[in-house]
């Protein structure tokens, strides 16, 4: 699991690769935390095109940092999920939270 | 229920064995040829029950989860996944999508519901205090090569 924070037109984009499960999801919500309380960026767009698994724990993490970002003012978005991943975020109802593209 | 093959094994509740948990499973049903959804499917399904008997099952503690896959006769799939933690006071609360006892862990709630929705059939026996058994089913279709 890697995970790489670019800037594209004021939004910050977050690369994640490889699997999301509940082992990795520790990690990565360590490190988003920090990068959204230090930078609290406006949007936070969660790319997953580099998702090569992704169960139920991915749900909690993307919920939870919709929470934080909400908090801190902004919003999240979540960008090209494939379509395996996009039948679980479909089925934990996300996307009327979410803008998903 | 004829079995064509199976695997058992077990893995102590490190959380860093539930990758190790799938990856045991997709290699053994390789041989089945699976559609690559149907081994998403199930890859997911046994990830969220290895989960599960991780985090909820031995809550606090270590402990071992056992699995058992079968390859049967017409294509089906039979996975147990069995930990002998705390085990689920009310398997039907349990069940509903949502509800989870570790919030703190950012724990969605929707396991079960994963499980339900990628596999066939689901079944869920628990005893308070001795532990959980998940089973589940999955039929592979028939796909020309």
């Amino acid at each position: 699991m890697a995970l790489d924070i670019t800037s594209e037109n004021g939004a910050a984009i977050a690369h994640i690769s490889g699997e999301i499960d509940h082992h990795t999801a520790r990690a990565l919500r360590t490190d988003l935390d920090r990068f959204i309380i230090a930078m609290q960026p406006d949007i936070l767009a969660i790319d997953l095109s580099g998702i090569t698994f992704m169960d139920s724990s991915g749900i909690g993490l993307i919920m939870g940092r919709c929470k934080l970002m909400k908090e801190c003012g902004g919003r999240i978005e979540i960008r090209s999920p494939q379509p395996y991943i996009r039948r679980v975020l479909r089925l934990s109802g996300i996307e009327r939270l979410v803008r998903i593209t | 229920m004829e079995i064509l093959n199976e695997i058992k094994f077990s893995l102590p509740s490190h959380s860093v064995n539930e990758s190790t948990a799938r990856a045991v499973v997709s290699s053994f049903l390789v041989q089945a040829d699976p559609t690559v959804e149907e081994l998403s499917d199930i890859r997911t399904a046994v990830s969220e029950a290895v989960t599960n008997a991780i985090v909820h099952g031995y809550r606090g503690s270590f402990g071992k989860v056992d699995i058992s896959v079968k390859l049967l006769a017409g294509r089906e799939i039979y996975i147990r996944i069995k930990d002998c933690g705390c085990g689920i006071p009310d398997v039907k609360k349990a069940m509903e999508p949502l509800y989870t006892t570790a919030p703190e862990e950012e724990r969605s709630g929707l396991g079960f519901s994963v499980m339900e929705s990628f596999m066939d059939k689901l079944t869920v026996r628990s005893v308070t205090g001795k532990g959980t058994t998940v089973t589940m089913r999955k039929r592979l279709k028939v796909h020309g090569r």
